[in-house]
């Protein structure tokens, strides 16, 4: 059993940051990792990023949109409330160490907690950043502060123009990497499965190496199931255990997206039976 | 004779009663009064006259007389009440003493009249069949079928499919047995169990005696009653299937256990004084289980690692409710918790913490490895990535371990599909296929590129899957699988198969025979060829030596592994075996583990 700490929401309360105890996992984290949670006894594993830890206070922060039946129901527990099942940290974490170049970290909707927590891991090992990060109208914008703070240089876009530049994260990492991509070691692109593809339709471009977080549909998060498959390079790789964090040039986004549809009747019945 | 067909026991077994008869007049010597029952006969000794009251029950040894007979005395005459004609025969010495005569009686069973004998010295057990007419009986005893629900209704539960044997089909069952001297089935059982002797407890009603007697060498009987492969071990062995079907020893095993734990005579047995050492064990699957029930008793203090949110492994995520209802696994957890063992969940040994850590940092004193086989197979084949398209692993944990059959009162989404493609002959093939019927799919049909004569699984989960209505392709394999625009499964394109030469495994390899392929459709499919070790842990632990495949590298007698203070046993070691002997294993590493430790203590002391 895992208690909420904390909790906060943006995004008129569709995205949601809680901060839960668990030390061994704020121990051993380190950025790019994930937890799979369970609510509660009759509740699915689902995948849940590490937006965030620390170690010394033996806490780890999460941070979701409300999407489906149980970050529905995650969202439903207040402070003080439990979770019953914290497993990880899972996956590989990101390597961490001083580059030559700038980092470019580009992230959108709630992959900007994510982006964070490795930017910010970046930031500490010495690395100079510059960041976009988006969302569709100003009030969804996330974590603006936090970016801010290991930035060297922020973007900001929104779709339809109420905060920053009128348009999308792709559009200004595009006019970056066109102006000075040889200041620019890699991209880390973190977001919607259609906007990190369209990341690396650009950076391909420009042939820049793209490192994005993928978010498939698991059940353990230890290699057991297979539910997680994804094809890079052609290749079957299991997120849970060999990513899930991949070169971005290499990932079939378009088997991602319809692997992730899988059960889109079922999360719809499975909602509307936790709404009744 | 009219006499002989009003009474009719149906076999002769042992604890039954026996309606015995005089041969000379034909009169029951069965006394019946209402808490006492007996056998009268009349006896001399010494020149006195009085009467020996007998146990009717074949096997219960308990006289009474008149005369002042000690044990080992023998009678001079013994003579029928009713017409007073001796009944002692010549040219008969007790086969259980050597004394020189015997009483002879007449039993009725079968519809035949047996003799039947009574030794004549006091106190000799021999109250029975000569050898040769009981082996007679007992084969002519037809192996006793389970009970188990229609496969009409059953296809659309999840309900346990046999409702095992009741105590009186154990009972005939067990008098099936031949009480061997030099018992086969025991070499056929990989923890020797001593199935006389259980056959025999059972056969004198003794139940709950007879679980523990199995349970001197495995811990989990209900559990094993039910999925062990009985057909290729002690079963396979037992000297009855040469001349008929084999003594059901599974099922007998099944139905002590499960009495012993309906009436709540489980009990926690004696622990040894505290050790003092810690031992961590690695997973919570039937080597684990095994391994923590034994160090526990042994005396240290035992925590066991699971990375799941339920203990059990395979038993727990893999094998179906109806093939292993899993409040049986829980009550054997749970047996484990108040032995002692202390079990933390969610705990990726690997991830949260490594093994140096457990025994550097945790200050444990030895860790057994027992982590299974799980790693899910595919065959690379074009179209296996499409949606709908599952390892028999996630399939199975979302049916077993998420309880997606309850979708949607639990959260998980099952797969679902109205026409399912199996590919694999294993058990965990027949569990995918029958639990897929269960979903509510119309058509089940399991590839397996092998005839059937090969199919790897227990030969009973064959036969109900075939009974629930379960199509079989032999002899085929996917080659490809098509997909529709929105990426699910539409069909697979096959290729029959003949098959080859033995390989190394001694099954005859299948060879695809060129331009037999053909099309298939199917909404959903299930891959299950096997499964592979888990990388997870060895990541972390670059010193634990594995062999080629990725299994680690352990003593077969021991499960010492190459690493100091580390053990380890069942699947991972084996590569995908059974449940017994990821049991066995568990019991050898705690013995070897105890050991050391012990050997431990003893060289600090003389510090
Ligand atoms: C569907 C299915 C049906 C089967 N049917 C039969 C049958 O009828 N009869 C039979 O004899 N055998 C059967 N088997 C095989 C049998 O179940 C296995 O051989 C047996 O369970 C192996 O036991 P184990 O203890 O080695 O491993 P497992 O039962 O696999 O247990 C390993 C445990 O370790 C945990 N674990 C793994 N990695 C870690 C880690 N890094 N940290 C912590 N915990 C970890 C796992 O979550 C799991 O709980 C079947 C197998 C399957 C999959
Ligand atoms: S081999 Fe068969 S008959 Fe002999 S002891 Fe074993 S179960 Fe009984
Ligand atoms: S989530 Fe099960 S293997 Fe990755």
């Amino acid at each position: 059993m895992y208690v909420i700490l904390d909790k906060k929401d943006y995004a008129r309360g569709t995205i949601v940051n809680i901060r839960i105890e668990a030390p061994e996992i704020a121990k051993k984290c380190s950025p790019g990792q994930f937890v799979v949670i369970r609510v509660n006894e009759t509740g699915e594993r689902i995948p849940l990023t590490i937006a965030d830890n620390d170690p010394l206070a033996g806490t780890v922060t999460l941070v979701f949109q409300i999407v489906g039946k149980t970050t529905a129901l995650l969202a439903s527990r207040n402070v003080g409330d439990f979770i019953m099942d914290v497993v990880g940290p899972l996956g590989k974490p990101v390597e961490m160490k001083k580059y030559n170049k700038k980092i470019l970290t580009v992230g959108g909707g709630t992959g900007v907690a994510v982006l964070h927590h490795i930017a910010k891991g970046y930031y500490e090992a010495g690395n100079e950043i510059i960041s976009i990060i988006g969302s569709r109208t100003k009030s969804y914008l996330i974590m603006e502060e936090e970016m801010k703070r290991i930035s060297t240089e922020m973007h900001i876009t929104t779709d339809d123009g109420t905060y920053g530049f009128h348009g999308f994260v792709t559009q200004v990492m595009d006019m970056i990497l066109s102006e000075r991509g040889d200041d620019i070691e890699f991209v880390v692109a973190i977001g919607p499965v259609v906007m990190m593809k369209a990341c690396c339709d650009i950076t391909k471009r420009h042939n820049k190496k793209t490192i994005v977080s993928l978010n498939p549909i698991m059940v353990d998060g230890t290699g057991m199931c297979g539910a997680c498959r994804v094809q890079v390079g052609g290749e079957t790789k299991f997120a849970c255990v060999h990513g899930p964090q991949f070169d971005g040039h290499l990932v079939d986004f378009d088997l991602l997206i319809k692997r992730q549809r899988t059960y889109i009747e079922d999360e719809r019945i499975s909602l509307f039976r936790s709404i009744k | 004779m009219d006499l002989f067909n009003k009474v009719e026991p149906k076999y002769i077994k042992y604890g039954s009663y026996l309606h015995i008869y005089c041969p000379h007049c034909h009169k029951s010597l069965n006394v019946e009064k209402k808490d006492q029952k007996y056998i009268l006969v009349k006896a001399k000794f010494k020149g006195q006259e009085g009467f020996i009251k007998l146990s009717p029950y074949l096997n219960i040894f308990e006289t009474e007389t008149d005369l002042p007979l000690k044990e080992g005395d023998i009678v001079d005459d013994m003579m029928c009440p009713h017409c007073g004609e001796s009944l002692l025969v010549d040219d008969h010495p007790c086969e259980e003493c050597g004394a020189p005569k015997v009483a002879e009686f007449i039993v009725s069973a079968f519809s035949k009249l047996i003799p039947f004998y009574i030794c004549t010295r006091y106190g000799c057990k021999w109250h029975g069949l000569t050898k040769r007419d009981e082996q007679l009986i007992k084969i002519k005893i037809p192996r006793q079928d389970m009970p188990e629900q229609d496969p009409k209704l059953r296809k659309f539960n999840f309900l346990e499919v046999p409702y095992g044997y009741t105590a009186e089909l154990a009972g005939i069952e067990a008098d099936r047995c031949l009480q061997c001297k030099v018992p086969q089935c025991v070499q056929g059982c990989p923890v020797g169990i001593d199935i006389p002797s259980f056959i025999k407890l059972i056969s004198e009603g003794k139940y709950v005696d007879a679980s523990r007697k199995i349970k001197e060498s495995n811990s989990l009987p209900a559990i094993t009653g039910r999925v062990c492969p009985q057909e290729d071990q002690c079963e396979a062995r037992c000297v009855v299937g040469t001349m008929d079907k084999p003594v059901a020893i599974g099922r007998l095993e099944r139905f002590v256990a499960d009495y012993e734990r309906n009436i709540n005579a489980v009990e926690v047995p004696e622990k040894k004084a505290p050790s003092g050492k810690k031992v961590a064990v690695i997973g919570s699957g039937p080597a684990g289980l095994t391994a923590a029930a034994d160090l526990v008793k042994m005396g240290h203090s035992v925590t066991i690692y699971e990375s799941l949110h339920e203990a059990g492994g395979v038993l727990t995520y893999g094998i179906p409710e109806f093939r292993l209802p899993k409040d049986i696994v829980k009550s054997e957890v749970n047996y484990l918790k108040n032995l002692g063992v202390k079990i933390e969940m969610d705990a990726v040994v690997g991830k949260l913490y490594t093994i140096d850590e457990l025994l550097e940092e945790k200050g444990y004193d030895a860790v057994f490895v027992g982590v299974g086989a799980g790693l899910p197979r595919f065959m690379g084949i074009e179209g296996e990535n499409l949606g709908n398209v599952y390892s028999a692993n996630e399939y199975l944990t979302r049916i077993n371990l998420m309880k997606a059959y309850k979708f949607p009162t639990y959260d998980t989404p099952a797969p679902r599909g109205k026409r399912v493609a199996v590919i694999g002959g294993g058990n965990v093939a027949m569990d995918c296929a029958r639990t897929s019927l269960r979903m509510g799919a119309d058509e089940v049909t399991i590839l397996y590129r092998r005839s059937e004569k090969e199919l790897p699984a227990r030969l009973e989960e064959v036969h109900h899957a075939m009974q629930e209505g379960v199509n079989f392709k032999f002899l085929t394999a996917p080659v490809k699988y098509t997909g529709d625009k929105n990426g699910m499964v539409t069909g697979a394109e096959c290729i029959k198969m003949e098959l080859g030469e033995p390989d190394k495994s001694g099954r005859r390899r299948p060879i695809p025979i060129e331009g037999s392929n053909f099309m298939m459709d199917f909404d959903m499919v299930i891959v299950a060829i096997g499964a592979g070790p888990n990388p997870i842990l060895f990541d972390t632990t670059p010193d634990l030596e594995l062999n080629k495949r990725g299994y680690i590298v352990a003593d077969p007698e021991t499960g010492k592994t190459k690493k100091d203070k580390v053990w380890a046993g069942g699947d991972i070691v084996t590569g995908a075996a059974t449940v017994i002997s990821a049991m066995g294993a568990g019991k050898r590493a705690a013995k070897s583990i105890d050991e050391y430790l012990n050997s431990v203590k003893k060289t600090k002391k003389k510090h």
